[in-house]
């Protein structure tokens, strides 16, 4: 042997010699150094989790009335993967399918779709859930159908009947509360993505909307669970462990039943009472807020819709229709996303202001029929002169012109155009200090956010509509190039940033880009109410163990505290009193055994109805009461309801009717709501056969 | 004085038995390997056969015949000195080129995962002549490399071209079918035997840069399937295609990973009983040892494997005879690194190709094959004279 070839065997012998270490150093990751990890990832690949959902926790109300139970439903289920097995896809068992529950096969082909599969745009309907697990056509289906489904299963390859644990909103007393509950719906994708933290399993039905979304959390419970073990081709090969279920918390709520039962009943009136005279009335809110803490007694938005129809199986045109234009979008949720003008209800914002800016409250001021700004002339209400008149009178009556007079006087103190390093601003701060702008903090989810048209406001606008306003001509649209829109545009790009002469006095009268939601002014009242404390809503009291062991006490949240002074509100609580007594809201309340404070608001609406109808005025009635110890705030709101006081005025008074158990002009002994004078505090035994206790 | 220290290795006359004269080292690390892989092959396949409704021990009792027989061979070419077998180099040569020529005939080859590298026979037996072909194309380039017609220490340029046709012929076969893995393993070998030949440098540099030209063009050029590009694509980035070769290599990650520091023990692997390694008992084997013996089992098969390299390189030095040390260098390599390939792409190292692990894998052919090259092992090393 040669050297070469020694030195050659030497160096194969060192490469295989590296090359077996390098497998034995790589065995050695892949077992022991990620081993853990790569065990899971087996366990994953080999287990399946099968769930039996836990029982839901009921929602009740504060005297544990249930709003939200479990019932026993039939199902009728098609399972995908049977069906896509089949040669024609399942159309010809989808065909009799759809004749047998006279369902439309575009609807059932539609619900028995992931919502993957649909055309972009056009998914109504469409199955939010996996595709492994069956896909309830209906919750509620008639027994006979089912049990014919049943038995000829062989006539039906791929579709499913037998009970199932539903969700039902009972409506005791008529109930509807549908944005308030929400609903419930197989968990999606998504939910899975923005879990954060959340353990969610496949096939679990989650909350979806209102408290069941929001209690989510406590009311689903814990479901059980079997791992199977399976092979390659799914076949079980062993079964590795068993929990059983554990069943959801329940939910006390804050709301009273008959209570909410009333003010649906009222809200609904009111509407169609502004219909009667001859508004558009497309939607409304109404609330009951207790002003001491902050909790929600009631909560009504109109047009609703059945909170069963989730359960009984959504029809592609219930789908829809949930969020029709035509239909008055019965889906939003008015008094949390609704964003109106709260019109006159916010001269009591003005009031603060006044004082803050050294105005004596007790001094008498014209009320003309129009004031001139500028080169403009501002109408007083139907453009009618009072006279000469106390504040308390003009807060009363609902005189403008004043209102119009100070905010104009204080523009011009703080540098009008070119405002003053340091404005006063005392209409902004009088307003700030209501916490407009941060969100009442309810537990609904998707709470708009109100508007505040400050100077900060004005600038961030300006920031985003700078481009349009300055290059009008190219941005804008054929329709919107108008000699007077041009005008507008012009001055928009000159000076949008600015607060302008108009927009402070059309800020004094709640008018402008001032929007906010019915909460928020309800909020607001219960502040002046209750002395100047800003509570945080709650609709949620305590969450509590199905062996009665209380989990979480929600306690009240202070937000804010007005910045007025004592004897400013003081005035503020007489001159909200004269407008019952004397004032715009008079005629509602003629007789009322209680006594009630509040404010008429009927803010002007820019735009056009889908008919092409200019838009009716919106009707605003806001309120606490009794006067002399707030302890309610009662909001209603009726969009384009025309007059605050006949519309919403009369339903406000319909809503403490049903509260202080009222009938006509007198107390019905036994029939309040709270005989006490206030909300229950002890936590009531929850049942879901409790019945509320109505009056004789 | 002890007796023994005194006694010379191997006395010619009063010589005992060939068997008697096996290097015991290299046998007993085979024959560990050998019982584990019936074990092993037998896990692979009882469940998923007894699932089935077919008779478990299936695979168990083939694999054994194999064994039976392999064994038998290997006896075989151990019986008569290696030095005459180069009498049979040409038939050893020409057989497994025929046998290459054939499987590409259509309607006489069998394609099985994409290369057409099988000759089905009756009986549902199938055989490979790609390994026969490796036996062929090392005793023929050892035969020619050690045989010189002059006096000098190193193969002259003439015996390395005609060493390198007698490899080319069959390798530019396997490529046609495509074998990527054979032809991983059969250029190892070649490199190996001219570098330990004692050829110049330059050719061996000259191999490793064809080697490594010949692997970019085959990537770049299309002579690689689409098969091949895949397993090339899923080698660097395994979830790109969840369901076939990524799908393979992901699974048998896992299924080796999960085994931990002492498996799940024999029979009791879920990942395999699951069957979801596909080809578990022939190319992906190992996984089984990697699931259900652990990394302390599976660990010792790889140290096995470094034994009997190690113990077939020394064989290689310590032999006077270059035919002998050429023959054991390429055999050598030749298992290095089959054992290299496999393993790597089990476990996540190399693209994947379709090689068995020799000893271990079920399959008649490489089984055959690889016992010849232990049975040649042997014969060089019991008729080495150190």
């Amino acid at each position: 042997m040669n050297q070469r070839s020694r030195l050659n065997l030497f160096v194969v012998q060192i490469l295989i010699f590296s090359l077996m270490t390098a497998l034995f150093g790589r065995l050695f990751y892949l077992q022991v150094a990620a081993g853990p990890k790569y065990r899971d990832a087996a366990l994953s690949i080999q287990s399946r989790d099968v769930i039996t959902p836990a029982i839901r926790g009921l929602i009740v109300d504060s005297s544990g009335v249930p709003l939200a139970l479990n019932k026993v439903g039939l199902a009728i289920t098609l399972d995908r993967i049977a069906i896509d097995k089949q040669p024609d896809k399942g159309v010809a068992v989808m065909q009799k399918l759809s004749r047998l529950l006279k369902i439309k096969y575009s609807d059932l082909y539609r619900k028995t779709r992931l919502c993957g599969e649909l055309p972009t745009g056009d998914k109504t309907g469409c199955w939010t859930g996996s595709r492994y697990q069956p896909i309830p056509i209906t919750k509620a289906a008639n027994p006979d159908l089912a049990l014919q489904i049943a038995e000829g299963s062989d006539q039906f390859p791929g579709i499913g009947a037998g009970p199932i644990a539903i969700r039902n909103y009972p409506g005791i007393l008529g109930v509807n509360a549908a944005h308030l509950l929400g609903y419930i719906g197989p968990l999606t994708e998504s939910d899975m993505a923005k879990s954060s933290g959340r353990k969610y399993f496949r096939s679990e039905t989650i909350g979806k909307s209102g408290l069941e979304i929001m209690y989510d959390s406590y009311l689903r419970g814990v479901p059980g669970i079997r791992t199977l073990i399976v092979d390659r081709k799914e076949a079980i090969t062993a079964q590795s462990h068993i929990s059983a279920p554990l069943a959801g918390d329940h939910l006390v709520t804050s709301l009273d039943i008959r209570l909410q039962a009333g003010v649906e009943t009222a809200l609904a009136d009111a509407v169609m009472r502004g219909r009667s005279s001859g508004y558009a009335s497309d939607s409304g809110a109404a609330v009951v807020m207790d002003v001491t803490n902050g909790q929600i007694l009631a909560l009504a938005s109109y047009p609703t819709y059945d909170p069963n129809i989730f359960e009984k199986g959504l029809t592609v045109q219930q789908a829809s229709d949930l969020f029709s234009e035509k239909k008055s979008v019965p889906a939003l949720s008015r008094p949390l996303q609704g964003l109106y003008a709260p019109a006159s209800t916010f001269k009591s914002v003005s009031v603060i202001a006044a004082a803050s800016a050294g105005y004596n409250l007790n001094a008498s001021y014209n009320c003309p029929a129009e004031v001139q700004v500028g080169d403009r002339a501002f109408q007083n209400f139907e453009s009618k002169s009072q006279g000469t008149m106390s504040l308390k009178k003009a807060i009363a009556v609902s005189c403008d012109t004043i209102w119009y007079r100070i905010a104009f006087d204080q523009w011009l103190r703080d540098g009008g155009l070119r405002p003053k390093d340091n404005p006063s601003d005392y209409f902004f701060k009088a307003a700030q200090s209501f916490n407009i702008t941060q969100k009442v903090g309810i537990d609904l989810p998707s709470e708009s956010s109100s508007r505040l048209a400050d100077r900060s406001y004005k600038k961030s606008w300006y920031q985003q509509n700078k481009d349009f306003y300055c290059n009008y001509k190219d941005r804008a649209s054929k329709e919107q190039q108008s000699a007077f829109l041009i005008l507008l545009a012009k001055e928009n790009c000159l000076d949008g940033d600015k607060i302008r002469a108009g927009d402070a006095v059309n800020f004094s009268i709640g008018q402008g880009d001032t929007v906010v939601t019915p909460l928020k002014l309800a909020q607001m009242y219960a502040a002046i109410g209750n002395g100047g404390t800003i509570w945080q809503m709650m609709i949620g009291k305590a969450v509590v163990k199905t062996n009665g062991k209380v989990v979480k006490t929600m306690s009240p949240i202070q937000l804010g505290k007005l910045s007025a002074a004592p004897s400013t509100l003081n005035f503020l609580h007489d001159a909200l009193r004269e407008v019952v007594l004397t004032g715009t809201a008079a005629g509602a309340f003629a007789g009322f055994p209680i006594p009630v404070s509040g404010k008429t608001g009927t803010a002007e609406v820019f735009g056009r109805n889908l008919n092409g109808s200019k838009k009716d005025n919106t009707s605003w009635f806001a309120s606490y009461a009794p006067s002399n110890k707030p302890r309610y705030a009662v909001v209603m709101m009726v969009s384009q309801g025309g007059f605050g006081a006949t519309t919403s005025g009369v339903g406000v008074r319909n809503i403490y009717e049903t509260l202080f158990g009222v009938r006509g002009n007198t107390i019905i002994p036994g029939a309040a709501i709270f005989p006490d004078g206030k909300p229950p505090t002890i936590l009531p035994k929850i049942s879901p056969a409790t019945k509320p206790i109505v009056a004789p | 004085m002890s007796q023994s220290s005194l006694r010379p290795r191997f006395k010619h006359r009063n010589r005992p038995s060939i068997l008697g004269r096996f290097d015991p080292v290299l046998t007993g690390a085979v024959a560990v390997l050998l019982v584990m892989g019936t074990l092993l092959v037998y896990a692979a396949t009882r469940d998923w056969y007894a699932h089935a409704g077919l008779d478990p021990q299936y695979y168990l009792k083939r694999h054994i015949i194999n064994i039976a027989i392999g064994l038998a061979m290997a006896y075989g070419t151990t019986v008569i000195d290696y030095r005459l077998l180069r009498a049979y180099t040409p038939i050893f040569w020409g057989l497994g080129t025929l046998g290459l020529v054939a499987v590409l005939i259509p309607g006489v080859g069998s394609t099985i995962n994409g290369a057409q590298a099988w000759i089905a026979l009756p009986g549902g037996f199938q055989v490979q002549p790609g390994e026969l072909a490796k036996i062929g194309i090392i005793i023929g380039m050892s035969m020619l490399l050690a045989e010189r017609s002059h006096d000098s220490d190193e193969p002259t340029s003439r015996d390395v071209m005609q060493a390198l046709v007698i490899a080319a012929i069959p390798v530019m076969l396997i490529i046609a079918q495509p074998d990527m893995g054979t032809v991983f393993v059969i250029s190892a070998a070649v490199v190996t035997i001219i570098a330990v030949s004692g050829a110049s440098s330059r050719w061996v540099a000259a191999l490793l840069i064809l080697a490594v030209l010949g692997g970019v063009v085959a990537t770049k050029s299309g002579v690689l399937k689409g098969y091949q590009i895949k397993r090339l694509q899923t080698f660097v980035d395994p979830t790109a295609d969840s369901q076939g070769a990524g799908y393979q290599l992901r699974q048998a990650r896992i299924t080796v990973g999960s085994g931990g520091l002492i498996g799940t023990g024999l029979f009791k692997g879920p990942q395999t009983n699951g069957r979801f390694v596909p080809e578990q008992q022939t190319d992906f084997i190992f996984t089984v040892a990697g699931e259900e013996l652990g990394f302390l089992g599976s660990g010792l098969i790889i140290f096995l494997y470094l034994l009997i390299v190690m113990r077939a390189l020394s064989i290689a030095r310590r032999t006077n005879d270059p035919f002998g040390r050429l023959m054991a260098t390429g055999i050598s390599a030749w298992f290095a690194f089959q054992v290299f390939e496999n393993l790597g792409m089990t476990l996540g190292l190399m693209p994947m190709t379709g090689l068995p692990l020799p000893f271990i894998s079920y399959g008649g052919s490489s089984m055959f094959a690889t016992l010849i090259g232990f049975g040649l092992l042997q014969n060089v090393h019991a008729r080495s004279r150190g």
